[in-house]
């Protein structure tokens, strides 16, 4: 316990300190923060473009649609936030500074997690919560404190579902260091994906991101229960309430990949 | 002359081979463009189950859509790693050696960009539109004139995409920190190409405006060709569009790049 609170206090300071940089140049970080949230407001356009042409989807109408798209993407924003830049991991393999993070004294998982911090990713998820606050006014939910607490409940089981799911495939790049972009399927398209009701997506794609890489707990189940929808996967009704299950068995699996591969990772120089 | 082309053709197989060189990185954005394609295949699914035509596309045409748009973005380059090189060279101050060269600028880096464009084509457009069209029951044109067209305009959209992108980039001698411009074109020609949703979906008479810009002409033109759906119905049209979009963007290249090129000198010396 000891050791995690002084890692976490390490990791304050790293963000802290990188988060100051991007401010001291102020017009730069504004505009990069609202580029960020332009290009996160892509996909709130193009589902706003199919409803112009549809009045629901997949029997999902747009306000639930929305209550989705916030809570994936506020999840997703925070990801993005924690360990985004893991899309540049095989270049740290590559030019050797993850050899060096090898010899220093802290976990590598945490070393490589802290070493960079893009203040500019806030963007996704702030259009999230304002997409999830106007969701919330037009949808007429039963409110109970269940329901309550299970927004915020979900959104951080969302941010370790992505997280460790990020995390896991990363370790991609301990053998093959130029795949990188076969990550970006199940992060970027998990978040594009998680956007939609799962009951859209065809059988082996729903089982896939229900069963094998949970990308389905982060939006779909957490929002069943808040609207009190019946599932029409005919799914059991259990796996609503099972998100933060999910999320700790993400993060077991991605702690252990993680080991496993920098167990068995040798570098370049041999 | 012979000289010139010669020259393109050794820049065009460089392009061509510098991505050739790294196959993994080809099987994983090849992966990564069929999960897109798939997700977006279902989602318009999704939407033909409540109607039976969208702007002039049936269920076939939009799968033919979702499968072309993924395809297309890897050989128009909308969004990649040769994004935004040239800016970071005008930043490093590379371009003054660049511009040194007995060799056109624009012409050289064009040349590279089709070597890179076939490359695209061959091992991840083409694997990727026919495994879409296997999986799903899309538009496959019967007639070879429709190819024809569809082909020639693939051409023209590289060639205004190649421009945009040599414009946007450089946006970098004039501002300190490019980064800005490069998102916002990077939002308005995602939004505005086509590649997010098809630009027959937008509502009304904005469908057929944003229809005429060259966004469009990088993106939803060959598309449109492809499912027999062209602006106005004439294909005519729509190459004459793009075509003239590709020779005013890209003289403009040429005037900005020598803008450029004359701040360069003055802040030189």
């Amino acid at each position: 316990m000891g050791e995690a609170r002084s890692l976490l206090r390490i990791y304050v300071l790293l963000v802290g300190a990188r988060a100051r940089a991007q401010l001291e140049y102020r017009a730069s970080a504004v505009l990069q923060l609202v580029g960020t949230t332009l290009i996160a407001m892509l996909d709130l356009a193009a589902i706003l473009i199919l409803f112009d042409n549809v009045p629901r989807l997949g029997d999902w109408s747009v306000a639930e649609v929305a209550l989705l798209y916030g809570i994936a993407s506020i999840s997703f924003g925070f990801a993005d936030l924690l360990v985004g830049h893991l899309d540049l991991f095989p270049e740290m393999i590559r030019d050797g500074t993850f050899d060096g993070i090898l010899t220093r004294p802290l976990p590598s998982l945490f070393q490589v997690v802290a070493s960079d911090f893009s203040l500019r990713r806030v963007g996704k998820a702030l259009q999230g919560v304002a997409v999830l606050i106007v969701a919330l006014t037009q949808l007429d939910i039963d409110w109970t404190l269940g329901r309550v607490l299970a927004l915020p409940l979900a959104v951080v089981c969302g941010v370790v579902i992505y997280a460790g799911v990020w995390i896991a495939l990363a370790t991609i790049a301990f053998w093959i260091v130029d795949a990188i972009e076969f990550v970006n399927a199940f992060t970027y398209g998990g978040n594009f994906l998680s956007q939609y009701p799962l009951t859209i997506f065809g059988r082996w794609l729903r089982g896939l991101v229900i069963f094998v890489i949970p990308l389905g707990f982060v939006a779909y189940f957490p929002a069943l229960y808040v609207l009190d929808r019946p599932d029409e996967l005919g799914l059991p009704e259990a796996l609503r309430y099972v998100s933060p299950l999910v999320a700790v068995a993400v993060a077991l699996v991605a702690h252990l990949v993680w080991t496993n591969a920098v167990r068995h990772y040798r570098s370049a120089g041999g | 002359m012979r000289i010139g082309l010669r020259l393109d053709w050794e820049l065009a197989r460089r392009g061509y081979r510098r991505y050739a060189a790294y196959p993994g990185a080809t099987a994983a954005g090849l992966f990564t463009n069929v999960f897109f394609g798939l997700l977006t295949a279902y989602i318009l699914l999704a939407v033909y189950d409540e109607r039976v035509e969208v702007g002039g596309y049936d269920v076939k045409d939009a799968l033919a859509y979702a499968w072309l748009a993924q395809a297309l973005m890897t050989i128009v380059a909308s969004f990649g790693p040769s994004w935004s090189e040239l800016a970071l060279r005008v930043r490093s101050g590379d371009i003054s050696t660049d511009l040194r060269r007995p060799v056109d600028l624009q012409r050289s880096l064009a040349s590279q960009d089709v070597g890179r464009a076939v490359y695209q084509a061959v091992f991840r457009a083409a694997p990727q539109f026919v495994f879409g069209a296997l999986v799903f029951d899309v538009t496959i044109p019967a007639d070879v004139g429709r190819w024809l067209l569809f082909a020639v305009s693939v051409c023209l959209a590289l060639a205004v995409s190649f421009a945009v992108r040599f414009l946007v980039n450089l946006g970098a001698f004039w501002l300190l920190d490019y980064r800005g411009t490069m998102i916002l074109a990077l939002v308005v020609s995602h939004m505005l190409s086509g590649l997010i949703i098809p630009l027959t979906f937008f509502p009304g008479a904005l469908a057929e405006i944003v229809r005429t810009l060259p966004f469009a002409a990088m993106l939803q033109a060959p598309i449109d060709l492809y499912v027999g759906e062209p602006l106005g119905g004439s294909a005519a049209l729509v190459l004459g569009l793009q075509a003239a979009w590709a020779i005013v963007l890209v003289l403009a290249g040429r005037a900005v790049l020598r803008a450029g090129t004359r701040k360069l000198v003055i802040q030189g010396g």
